[in-house]
């Protein structure tokens, strides 16, 4: 069974004083999200993600088109015991102390009294802020708030999550603590289905990335076979007036440009391209892994179609 | 979601905001009524012409409704709008909480921080009264019905301070709710007013007469400081009147807030 169905949700609000005019925030979005995946939600700041989990959280309401979120109607009331969200740059009642937050979260998702608060201690536990659970929100940084929410959106066992931009303002550590829960929800069975634009966490973590851009879903694409291409090359540039001979038989694809050589090569074949450099007496500028393909694909897909340029100038959809 | 667990979210809900208001420090307006009343009750006394019940009735009452009213106003219209604005929202109603049972969790939330705030007040009422009495009467009884129809008139107030702000801007929704609780103090004067006026005039001003939250009707405190009964009719009237008016805002509240996008 799918675990998100999205079917042409469509969302564009009217902006203006006096002449109100529809401004399309989100354009017809088909995508399906099968039980167990991770989904990466990539695209730059205003793309439409946010929008998007607004939309299936019930936050806002589409213009046009529906979604199933584990078989129900995304209306359906008994969809929301089942999943999780964090919202961006989550804000939580400051009046409160973490450990009596999540209480009243786990109240509100119904959580049976008895092992309520064994479960907000684990919880607490899980995210690193056990030491901090009766400071009151008011005194946490940024950092410990995010942590909290993501305390909060897996609190009540749900079986699949919605994190919009997880990583945002976290530390390289909190970033890593991050990840790691990602993958436990993973190894858990659980869906998840999160934002970002930060492609090396969507890389290390996701089965498969949808790329958003200007509220349009530019593509979609399967991490692993994206990365298949290019994973374990190198390019180096180095000096030289022309490709050496010696390179040639090592696999190696280079380029000459002006008085530099720009060659992509295969890992393993490191040391024998450097031995060639040194041998012919190059200078060597650079050395560095290939970027990833889910960068190219990333960056590929954000260029608008030539069809969309022309409604872009048109002014369709402003 | 079964009427067990909406019951328990409401009361969740109704919780967390009579929390929120108390850990705000909204109830240090009673360091300022006790100071007001104390001051009051001692200089009754030094001044005694055999009015202190009297003034002490009047001045305690109107101190509680204006203190509560005002607290009603400046919570009331932030109660969902400052949820909106800070997000705090988004992580409840991600939850299996319905937008309207939050509406009304947070309408009882509310309510039960003044009903508590009154509670205080009304005893800080009748130590004042006792100090310049010396002993209750029979007819203090009727300060109780006074103290009831305030909480009332409070119902009302929270649902239309909820109410404009469900669609208006914070500001705009003090102007409204303070301007209508003006306005439907002197409702009675008004309803006489159209009684007397002609033609269209007469017409819109029975309309507004009748539209506007009849307060003047919750208001009995001259009459008790008097030592004057309050009929078991009127409280009855009172008591369905606050409900009807309150739930019908609460009701204009919630229409407006289940169709509303939380951008």
């Amino acid at each position: 069974m799918a675990a998100i169905e999205i079917l042409d949700l469509e969302k564009s609000y009217l902006v203006g004083f006096w002449r109100k005019r529809p401004k399309l925030a989100l354009r017809p979005l088909r995508l399906t999200i099968e039980e167990g995946e991770v989904f990466g939600f990539l695209g730059p700041n205003g793309a439409g993600k946010t929008t998007t989990l607004k939309l299936l959280m019930g936050l806002v309401f589409p213009t046009a088109g529906t979604a199933r979120i584990l078989g129900l109607d995304m209306d359906d009331p008994r969809v929301k015991s089942q999943i999780g969200f964090l919202p961006e740059q989550p804000y939580f009642y400051d009046h409160l102390s973490a450990r009596e937050l999540l209480n009243y979260y786990g109240q509100l998702s119904g959580l049976p009294a008895k092992g309520r608060s064994a479960r907000v201690e684990q919880m607490l536990e899980r995210v690193g802020l056990s030491d901090s659970a009766g400071v009151q929100l008011r005194k946490f940084s940024k950092g410990m708030l995010q942590r909290l929410g993501l305390a909060q959106a897996v609190l009540h066992d749900p079986k699949l999550v919605f994190l919009d931009e997880p990583m945002s303002g976290l530390d390289p550590m909190g970033r890593r603590e991050v990840r790691d829960l990602i993958q436990q929800l993973r190894s858990e069975g659980k869906t998840v289905f999160f934002s970002t634009h930060i492609l090396s966490d969507a890389e290390a973590l996701c089965d498969r990335v949808g790329v958003i851009n200007q509220g349009e879903l530019r593509g979609v694409g399967a991490v692993a076979e994206l990365t298949a291409q290019t994973r374990g090359k190198i390019e180096i540039i180095f000096y030289a007036q022309r490709v050496p001979a010696g390179l040639t038989g090592l696999g190696v694809e280079a380029r000459l440009s002006g008085d530099m050589v720009n060659a992509v090569l295969p890992e393993e074949q490191q040391d024998a391209a450097l031995e060639v450099l040194r041998r012919d007496g190059l200078k060597l500028l650079s050395l560095t892994p290939v970027r990833s393909s889910l960068e190219e694909y990333y960056i590929q897909k954000l260029q608008p179609s030539e069809g969309r340029k022309e409604e872009d100038r048109k002014g369709v959809g402003a | 979601m079964n009427s067990g667990g909406m019951n328990s979210r409401i009361g969740y809900i109704a919780f967390n905001t009579f929390r929120e208001a108390v850990r705000d420090r909204v109830l240090y307006n009673l360091i300022a009524f006790a100071l007001l009343l104390s001051g009051a009750a001692i200089l009754v006394g030094e001044i005694s012409i055999d009015i202190e019940r009297l003034v002490v009735v009047n001045l305690g009452l109107t101190a509680v409704s204006l203190f509560g009213v005002v607290i009603a106003i400046f919570i009331g219209i932030g109660l969902v709008s400052k949820e909106i604005d800070k997000r705090t929202l988004y992580t409840v109603l991600s939850r299996p909480v319905r937008r309207w049972e939050f509406v009304v969790g947070k309408f009882f939330g509310l309510t039960g921080t003044l009903v508590v705030n009154t509670l205080l007040m009304a005893i800080g009422v009748l130590l004042a009264l006792l100090y310049v009495a010396h002993k209750f009467e029979k007819m203090d009884a009727w300060v109780l019905v006074a103290l009831y129809f305030i909480v009332l008139q409070f119902l009302i107030v929270c649902a239309l301070a909820l109410f404009f702000s469900s669609f208006s801007t914070p500001l705009m929704s003090a102007v409204f709710t303070f301007a209508l609780f003006v306005i439907g103090s002197l409702a009675e004067d008004l309803r006489g007013f159209a009684r007397i006026t002609q033609g269209v005039g007469g017409w819109m001003a029975t309309a507004v007469a009748y539209l506007v939250p009849n307060f003047s009707a919750l208001n009995v405190i001259s009459q008790v400081a008097h030592g004057d009964a309050v009929s078991g009719r009127l409280i009855l009237y009172n008591s369905v009147y606050a409900l009807l008016y309150s739930a019908m805002a609460i009701s204009g509240a919630v229409l407006i807030f289940q169709r509303r996008n939380l951008k």
